[in-house]
């Protein structure tokens, strides 16, 4: 009896968390099907929304920025990422080691105001026009560190042996890179790569403070209209980054999945 | 075509030639790890066609030696040379030494196949002559029908064939083993042996064996070089390092011995007289030139033990201690006593030529240990 009792109270808790933790973006999603022009008055179900977002030009533009924002940053990241990765591993000792790690993770703890603010004055400074190219850099900063966790992560449980099985068989460096470490660690680097392009997409805050006119991107779109008022066509748009970014995180997941396996 | 056949070992006997010219030469080789010194000194010739093997247990430097050869770690002090090439500042991958990792370090990407023909990718060679001398490689392992798997999908002895088919693809003048059975089990170990040993002699390569395991040494190499705390104990092939060993350390890493503490009571020419716990031990042939007083040890091995009841005869001329049955090991093949003698445990091992003897010796009994002085050791260091 009394596990028969535990086992409902754990299904209350688990769905309470859960509808905690997901019913605004159930609501969310409900309401993009909405074929009321009033956002909390359900009017049956429709997908005019959706059809509307094609149409609307600001939005799309926006759209297209972020994907292209996110692509490039996630890509410079990975690289950046990758090589810190490399360097915190295979060189245990060097000079400044506990600095260099603590100044490639602090991206991931530093508040997001504060990067942004910071990386605002620093193109104000240095009088750099802000647009596609500072929200580039800007996101690859913060997004470089979490690149080098997931990529480390793999790393550490490399087998140098086989590395050196590849030197042994006549491999030079270059080849040994390419030829082996390369494909062992990819899945990693590939997680990587879909983490950062996600945290890309629906960054806010850092984006706010680098971009310039021309450079909009699809949250900071979506933020601004939702000042004048919630839309029916909003609700479509993010439910799509929703599903966007749901499929990359399972994406980056498997790739994290398959990785671990191949050990 | 025959394939050519290394002499039998009673005659292959390149160390003792003068004139003969090493393949592998360490050359007063010091490795230091920081503070920690893992090869000291070290001076040791490797000759061509040999099966050798560097034993001793783990941290005692012997797969730093070999990591030495292989180029991945470079030598504090001293020369590595390979056919009288210096090696210093050659990197592994020209090295034209090849080696089996005790992991098998296999690309877990690639298939069977592609592993070994990684080496000859790496080295340009066209794609039909890299196919026929894979293809050739396999069929040299017995793994012909496996090509296309992945190391995960093999077994553990079939993954040991992998790793030594992609090592001796390349045809390296030099092949080296690191601890290439460890994984395996017994009965496969074993066998692999004696695959090993066959392979060389058909190929005609030169081993070079790291192994923690004094059988798998004692069965395969023509020398042996045991090794202790970055130092070379003793060289020589199986029989003279188990039938003299050099040293204490020698002679208790390698099979079962009795060993007893003494100080040399009488000198004559080879013959030495030792008086040690157990009574006064006369050693016929002793290697070492000692003098009265010295401070030795004396050892001989179990199985050239004879054990008799107290009050049984034994011939003249052997040493005899007296002691009581302490243990009694049965082993099939053999027998082992441990007898206890004033505070020491000595062993007696007897083999068990019949079935079944009428009144053997029990646990509890008094009995006398025979001992030849052609058989006793005397051992200094």
């Amino acid at each position: 009896m009394t596990s028969q009792r535990s086992r409902f109270l754990d299904a209350t808790a688990l769905t309470l968390g859960f509808a905690f933790l997901y019913l605004p973006i159930v609501i969310l999603v409900i309401f993009s099907f909405n074929a009321s022009q009033l956002v909390t008055v359900w009017g049956g179900f429709s997908t005019r929304w959706y059809a509307a977002i094609w149409q609307n030009r600001q939005l799309m533009d926006a759209a297209w920025m972020t994907v292209q924002v996110a692509a490039a940053s996630a890509a410079f990241a990975t690289l950046v990422g990758t090589l810190a990765a490399l360097a915190l591993t295979r060189y245990v000792r060097f000079r400044g080691r506990t600095l260099f790690s603590g100044l490639v993770y602090a991206p991931i703890v530093m508040p997001e105001v504060i990067t942004g603010l910071s990386l605002l004055l620093l193109f104000v400074s240095l009088g750099i026009d802000r647009g596609f190219w500072t929200v580039t850099v800007a996101h690859a900063t913060f997004t470089c560190g979490f690149v080098a966790v997931v990529v480390q992560s793999r790393l550490v449980t490399f087998d140098r042996s086989l590395e050196e099985a590849a030197a042994d068989l006549g491999a030079a460096p270059a080849h040994v890179f390419t030829r082996v470490t390369l494909p062992i660690i990819a899945p990693a680097v590939v997680a990587g790569f879909l983490l950062a392009f996600t945290l890309s997409l629906d960054d806010l805050v850092i984006a706010s403070f680098t971009t310039g006119p021309g450079s909009t991107t699809l949250p900071m779109r979506i933020y601004s209209q939702v000042r004048l008022g919630v839309t029916p066509e909003i609700n479509a748009i993010s439910t799509l980054m929703i599903a966007t970014v749901t499929v990359l995180v399972i994406a980056a997941s498997l790739a994290t999945k398959r990785s671990a396996a191949a050990r | 075509m025959e394939p050519p056949e290394r002499p039998s070992r009673g005659t292959f006997a390149p160390w003792d030639e003068p004139a003969a010219q090493p393949l592998v030469l360490f050359d007063g080789v010091t490795k230091r790890f920081g503070a920690e010194t893992a090869v000291s000194d070290l001076t040791l010739a490797v000759y061509e066609r040999e099966f050798f093997a560097l034993l001793g247990p783990s941290g005692c430097g012997k797969s730093t030696l070999m990591r030495m050869l292989a180029g991945f770690e470079t030598p504090s002090a001293g020369r590595v040379l390979l056919a009288g090439q210096d090696l210093a500042g050659m990197p592994p991958h020209v090295r034209p030494v090849n080696m089996m990792f005790q992991s098998y370090a296999l690309f877990p990407h690639m298939s069977v196949e592609k592993n070994i023909a990684f080496g000859l990718e790496m080295d340009g060679r066209p794609r039909d002559e890299v196919g026929a001398r894979v293809a050739e490689a396999l069929r040299m392992v017995k793994l012909e029908g496996l090509a296309g798997r992945r190391p995960h999908q093999l077994s553990g002895g079939q993954r040991q064939r992998v790793a030594l088919a992609r090592a001796l693809v390349k045809r390296p003048k030099l092949l080296l083993l690191d601890e290439p059975l460890g994984a395996l089990d017994r009965k496969l170990r074993e066998e692999t042996q004696f695959e090993l040993m066959a392979l060389q002699e058909r190929l005609g390569l030169t081993f070079i064996i790291v192994t923690h395991d004094q059988d798998e040494a004692m069965t395969m190499a023509t020398r042996i070089a045991v090794m202790d705390k970055g130092r070379i104990a003793q060289v020589g092939t199986p029989a003279v390092i188990y039938e003299a060993p050099a040293t204490r350390h020698v002679a208790g890493f390698i099979g079962e011995i009795n060993l007893v503490e003494g100080t040399v009571s009488g000198c004559d020419g080879r013959r030495v007289t030792v008086a040690t716990a157990v009574g006064d031990l006369t050693v016929a042939d002793a290697a070492d030139s000692v003098a009265v007083g010295q401070a030795v040890a004396v050892a001989w091995r179990p199985e050239k033990t004879r054990i008799v009841r107290a009050g049984e005869a034994i011939s003249n001329g052997r040493a005899v201690i007296s002691g009581t049955v302490h243990d009694i090991g049965y082993l099939g093949g053999r027998t082992t006593y441990h007898v206890d003698v004033t505070g020491l445990r000595l062993k007696a091992a007897v083999a068990n030529a019949a079935r079944s003897v009428e009144r053997p010796i029990g646990t509890g009994e008094a009995v006398k240990l025979a001992v030849a002085p052609d058989a006793l050791l005397l051992l200094v260091r």
